[in-house]
């Protein structure tokens, strides 16, 4: 009879729909709280060009915006973080990928049990400490064997900012080969390949798209990483080519104004947000073309 | 070519077979993690013949045909004890490289397991990364029509393997074995995943594989093994039970054991 009871004819029943409600709206907030940062976002970044015009901030080559006479060209920070996010992708891809590929198909178990924790705590070292490490070891070490280095430079940022993201690859890019199904391996051994010729013509090729989103992701990170390359590389905006100068990249002009007392409000407190819309953009478009390549290139097994 | 003691010869139709064996196994006893999974099994495979290895889910069919080519290297903690001879070599001697035993002895998969590259590639891979350079085309296509799957694809080899049904996809890694001339073909239930139609085109190829090929087959289609093979070994918990032609196994067999198996009073 219980249960005859409960059944209410066109009723609400108030608890689920209220435990629904209440679920919903911690979803909201992630929603909310993202479509209100690119609504600012949007907003101070058509201030910024009310007063500069896209092409003088998308094309110009001097980045001054503090002091007078100012000038609002954007291409030295880009400069900077393109050759730290470059130089990090070309330290961390080979060896990521080599790490992986031990990882994954030369290993053994018990290696591997060990060395894929201590690959993602790697992941969770706070990025400011990398930073110090920057400052305080490689950086020295750089001056060794390079004198004129300078305190702050381009290249100690690349090297450690590779460092960071090399435990992404490394992970991501192992997960993505451990996904290739062993009977395509057994299938490979069977006609007479060696080891190294089912890794590197059956395996890393089936698991490409994992293995390329694995690196867009972790190049995304280098792009968007702040506190590293701030301590590492300064904050001298310079579109010099030579890695042993102090640079600034995006991240770091964005740490810059915001500890300053760059007052709310003008041209100069509006490049913020320019420079964040930039980055914003960037980051974007790179994840989008890794979730893209994920789901064009996956070979469906079942 | 092999040694065999009379207490091995578990049927007159072995003795005559031992001249003409290309694959001898003395004592295979298999183990994983110290729990054995193959006990002392010993039969000769003859050349030329198709040899179907049967027995209840578990009876360790498998594991003693990948034994056959050394695939279980690939597992770990895996012991191999006995000895496999073929051209009077044991195939678990310590100076014997298990990659070249591959190139001789091919194998076939329960599951298609085609490379996600193109049909053409599937086939010409193995050769290629051993050395052959000249006639490519002509080998791929001698190997797909052997494998009678030539005429259904030779428009589309630049497709990827993966458009292919399951049927030809299965087609396809057996000529991909065969691309590579081995002396002997090991098929581990080549069957069990196709439906009836692709399975008859399958029995049909293998059928006319034996004038050149040498095939060793587990299955646990006791017709399928009584309608294509020459020899039948029949396998229990590990134990070889009993190893003879394959129309004396099944209309003959000496062991109770067998006779059960093969009129379906279990397995």
């Amino acid at each position: 009879m219980a249960i005859r009871s409960s059944i209410r004819k066109g009723g609400v029943r108030w608890g689920e729909f209220s435990i629904e409600v209440g679920l919903a709206c911690c979803t909201l907030i992630s929603v909310i709280t993202t479509a209100a940062i690119i609504f600012v976002l949007v907003k101070e970044t058509l201030g910024f060009f009310s007063h500069v015009t896209p092409a003088e901030f998308l094309f110009g080559t001097r980045w001054v915006p503090l002091l007078k006479p100012s000038s609002f060209g954007v291409l030295p920070l880009l400069w900077g973080t393109l050759i730290v996010t470059v130089g990090a992708a070309i330290i961390a891809i080979p060896i990521g990928l080599a790490s992986a590929v031990y990882l994954s198909e030369y290993a053994s178990a018990k290696v591997r049990s060990t060395v894929k924790p201590v690959l993602e705590l790697l992941a969770g070292i706070p990025t400011v400490v990398y930073g110090y490490f920057a400052l305080t070891f490689v950086t020295p070490v750089l001056k060794t064997v390079i004198p004129q280095i300078q305190v702050f430079n381009a290249l100690s940022g690349a090297i450690v900012v590779g460092l960071m993201i090399l435990p992404m690859i490394a992970s991501l890019s192992d997960n993505a080969l451990r996904a290739v199904p062993d009977t395509l391996r057994q299938g490979a051994y069977a006609v007479g390949a060696t080891s190294y010729e089912v890794t590197t013509q059956v395996v890393v090729p089936t698991a490409l798209s994992g293995i390329m989103a694995s690196f867009l992701l972790a190049i995304s990170r280098a792009i968007g990483e702040t506190m590293a390359v701030t301590l590492a590389a300064g904050a001298t905006p310079n579109l010099s080519m030579s890695m042993l100068e102090s640079i600034q990249t995006m991240t770091a002009y964005i740490v810059q104004v915001s500890l300053g007392d760059t007052p709310a409000g003008g041209v100069a407190y509006q490049t913020l947000f320019a420079v964040a819309a930039l980055l914003f953009l960037i980051t974007l478009l790179l994840n989008i073309i890794s979730q893209w390549i994920l789901r064009r290139y996956r070979e469906v097994y079942d | 070519m092999a040694e065999f003691t009379p207490t091995q010869l578990q049927s007159k139709g072995v003795t005559q077979l031992q001249d003409q064996a290309i694959l001898a196994l003395q004592d295979v006893s298999i183990s994983y993690s110290g729990k054995a999974a193959v006990s002392k099994v010993s039969f000769p495979i003859a050349k030329h013949k198709i040899t179907s290895v049967i027995g209840p889910s578990g009876c360790g069919k498998s594991t003693l045909l990948r034994a056959l080519n050394r695939m279980n290297d690939f597992i770990p903690n895996v012991t191999t004890e006995g000895k496999i001879i073929y051209n009077r070599q044991d195939l678990y001697a310590a100076e014997v490289d298990p990659v070249e035993v591959r190139r001789n002895i091919g194998m076939v998969f329960q599951k298609p397991n085609p490379f996600p590259k193109t049909i053409y590639k599937n086939v010409a891979w193995g050769p290629g990364i051993n050395g052959r350079k000249d006639s490519m085309h002509e080998l791929v296509e001698k190997s797909l029509k052997q494998a009678a799957l030539w005429e259904e694809v030779k428009d589309r080899l630049d497709e990827s393997a993966l458009s292919l049904s399951g049927g030809q996809q299965q087609r396809l890694c057996i000529a991909r074995a065969l691309a590579m001339a081995p002396d002997i073909l090991l098929m581990d239930e080549p069957c069990s995943a196709l439906d009836p139609i692709s399975t008859a085109h399958i029995e049909d190829l293998l059928y006319r594989l034996k004038s050149s090929y040498t095939i060793v087959i587990v299955t646990h289609n006791m017709q399928q093994a009584s309608r294509i093979s020459d020899y039948t070994a029949f396998m229990e918990m590990g134990d070889l039970i009993e190893f003879g032609k394959t129309r004396q196994i099944f209309t003959k067999p000496h062991k109770q054991r067998t006779e059960e198996y093969v009129t379906g009073r279990f397995g």
